[in-house]
């Protein structure tokens, strides 16, 4: 067997999969690349000669829009605030369920985990009544240290705040099980001669856990920043982007122009405009990784 | 291996099962596939038997859609032409698929039918389905907007009548706030999320919303200002609760008194009389809008649900006399009871069933002053994202209104200005 017959015989093993990806991933995304650069909207949908090729016309409206940078901001604001915060918790939580003195673990881990495995918008309907300002538990308990209720979801200020506590709340177990399965591959023996040195716990957390786990870091700080820049489910169900569009995320937005407006072209230049945000975010860390090693 | 071919075997089976369940029997029987949202499909099953039986050569398949997909789903099913041959559309959704060509007019039909025509439906929502001159769909019922409110506080300030001018509401909603000078309740809910009332205010104040053809806005002018104007007071003045989560259940509040007033329609009277029970029970009413001045009743929206035909459907002529059943009055008034859904037609409100609901006087009395919102397909995305969103910032103070209704009118002139073009494009071809 030469080695064009067993490329061949590779390509045809590859071409199923190789197809349906091609079919649905690359094809529907070049037409999209496509479409952003046309006003594609509901009178083209009935007329295909009402389109028009308008350029970077879309992109330069959007870098133009009020509403896009305060969907930007408001997904930064979300990104920076809840990752590195789930990240710290699922760490946290990871370090106790591998603690030796705790028992029962698995209880523990399940608990953590059913939010994770709970549907986001069962999740949010009830969160949206424990942030109710009238009849909600948290108002409930700030009440009896004589704190004046708080319109959790209907303030500006305090919105995107609680959206991010409920994230947190919902994710952090997911987190918590990759790092758990990390800390179970550090090599117990490390600990084991630290302590012999006479290593305190804080020093050997620091010196052992933190550097062995760093590729479990990296991998999950991408993975949930990717996961937190798509924000949509979240604010469009408990405040549908309000009040005053301070919980309006970029994926809401061109959800908002694309399927409620049939924007079409605008949406898909905010759809690129979002890909290149998070693969720049994605190349950061992954060049922060190489440095740190 | 086995299992891969287990796999391949059952797949295979799957595939001829479909496509036989596909394939068409020719005997001569015509299948309708219909389309309703929500609990219309529900119920509309139910009149389908008595229609089967009147006209043995057609079938009507009724297929459920959910409201809040129900969009998404119809212009995916237009794009991929696999529309059904009939439909329920929300009248303010009839511009939108008349501008896809998607529906067709209904004009021939109209003349030749002696169920259907305009005389016997109230003029403002016939008109909502009116686009260039063309009738694209037939009301099937009808919903407008009215005053809800709680008679025993209007009765407690001294209203023996509800308010029949802006005056009057306004004179009435500084009262009821000053029933309670220390605790958080209100006189009128006006959430921002709602842009109905606002409009409603803006037509009533004599405003046509959109200027040159529908191409530009017209928010800024004398007549919009004045009606937004008295809007936002309400909330300025603090008569209204600001922003809108600070009531998740509206009936609940209603019946706490937190409000006397809301504005809304009839898909609300079962749930306040599910919510005002015991002594509450007779504590409620319902008033049409007030006028300007002497003018009453005030201006409404004209809504409802149309039923439109697909252009691609094979069976016009078969859909067409299911719609002149769902047009009967007799078929209304069973809907009605199964729904809470209101007639179209006019002699349907003759039946003591409604005529004897002291809650539909109002709506009754309504229906003669409804108007339709500007008749495009952007209309939608202007009033949900933009009237809203300014309606919203003026509220709170964040802009004044001046200022909101500057903005609101650059935004509309942007969102219509593929219209613009294609308008232009039309008139030098």
């Amino acid at each position: 067997m030469n080695f064009k017959q067993s490329t061949t015989a590779a390509y045809i093993f590859l071409a199923p999969a190789l197809s349906a990806i091609f079919v649905f991933f690359f094809l529907p995304v070049i037409a999209a690349f496509i479409i952003s650069f046309t006003d594609f909207d509901i009178y083209t949908l009935g007329d295909i000669s009402t389109l028009r090729f308008i350029g970077i016309k879309n992109y330069i409206q959007l870098f133009d829009d009020p509403l896009f940078f305060t969907a930007l901001k408001n997904t930064f604001y979300f990104v920076i605030m809840a990752g590195p915060l789930s990240i710290a918790v699922s760490l946290g939580a990871a370090l106790l369920l591998n603690s030796k003195l705790v028992k029962f673990k698995s209880i523990f881990r399940l608990s953590y985990f059913i939010p994770v495995v709970t549907t986001l918008v069962a999740v949010a309907i009830v969160w949206r009544f424990i942030y109710h300002p009238r009849f909600g538990i948290i108002n409930y308990l700030i009440s009896l240290f004589s704190i004046a209720p708080i319109d959790w979801l209907g303030e500006t200020s305090t919105a995107m705040p609680a959206i991010v506590l409920m994230s947190i709340w919902k994710n952090f177990g997911y987190n918590m099980i990759i790092f758990v399965a990390g800390l179970q591959n550090i090599p117990e023996d490390l600990y084991e001669a630290a302590s012999i040195e006479g290593a305190s716990g804080w020093q050997k957390f620091k010196s052992i856990t933190i550097p062995m786990l760093a590729p479990t870091t990296v991998f999950i700080s991408i993975i949930t920043m990717i996961g937190y820049f798509q924000l949509f489910a979240e604010p469009y169900i408990m405040t549908q982007g309000g009040p005053l569009n301070s919980t309006l995320s970029i994926v809401q937005f061109m959800y908002q122009e694309g399927f409620k407006w049939w924007n079409m072209g605008y949406s898909a230049s905010i759809a690129f405009v979002l890909f290149f945000i998070i693969m720049i975010g994605t190349i950061i860390q992954l060049k922060f990784q190489k440095n740190t090693e | 291996m086995k299992l891969i071919r287990n796999l391949f075997i059952i797949t295979l089976s799957a595939f001829t099962l479909l496509t036989s369940s596909c394939s068409k029997k020719d005997d001569g029987v015509r299948t309708i596939k219909f389309w309703a949202m929500g609990a219309e499909a529900e119920y509309v099953t139910k009149l389908v038997p008595e229609f089967e039986k009147e006209n043995p050569g057609i079938k009507i398949k009724v297929q459920q859609i959910p409201w809040t997909a129900a969009q998404e789903k119809l212009v995916t099913a237009f794009a991929s032409d696999n529309t059904p041959d009939a439909c329920q559309l929300g009248n303010t959704w009839v511009p939108q698929f008349a501008a896809l060509k998607a529906i067709i007019p209904l004009d021939d039909y109209i003349k030749n039918s002696e169920q259907i025509n305009k005389e016997k439906y109230f003029d403002g929502i016939w008109d909502t389905n009116v686009i260039d001159n063309k009738v694209y769909g037939i009301p099937w019922y009808v919903d407008t907007r009215v005053m809800f409110y709680r008679k025993d506080v209007l009765e407690k300030v001294g209203y023996k009548n509800p308010p029949k001018n802006w005056a009057e509401l306004l004179d009435l909603a500084i009262k009821i706030k000053a029933l309670h000078p220390k605790e958080k309740k209100y006189a009128i809910y006006l959430p921002t999320n709602e842009w109905a009332p606002f409009v409603m205010f803006g037509m009533e104040a004599g405003s046509s919303l959109l200027k040159d053809e529908n191409t530009r806005g017209d928010f800024s002018s004398k007549e919009f200002k004045e009606a937004f104007t008295y809007a936002i007071d309400f909330h300025k003045q603090n008569l209204a609760p600001i922003g809108f989560s600070q009531v998740t259940n509206v009936y609940q509040a209603f019946a706490e008194e937190y409000f006397s007033i809301y504005i809304s329609g009839p898909w609300n009277i079962p749930e306040f009389k599910k919510w005002m029970t015991g002594n509450l029970a007779d504590k409620w009413m319902t008033a049409p809008m007030p006028g300007y001045t002497n003018d009453y009743p005030g201006v409404s929206l004209a809504g409802g649900s149309s039923l439109v035909i697909f252009k691609n459907s094979k069976h016009q002529k078969e859909v067409w006399k299911f719609f002149e059943f769902l047009s009967q009055p007799r078929t209304q008034i069973e809907f009605y009871q199964l729904l809470n859904n209101l007639p179209s037609v006019k002699q349907a409100w003759e039946n003591p069933i409604l005529k004897n609901d002291p809650y539909m006087q109002a709506f009754y009395v309504q229906f003669t002053n409804v108007r339709a919102t500007p008749k495009i397909p952007e209309w939608e995305q202007i009033a949900f994202s933009k009237v809203q969103q300014y309606a919203e910032l003026a509220a709170r103070g964040a802009m004044s209104v001046d200022e909101a209704l500057k903005n609101l009118d650059k935004d509309v002139d942007q969102i219509l200005e593929k219209r613009r073009w294609i308008i232009e494009h039309k008139n030098t071809n």
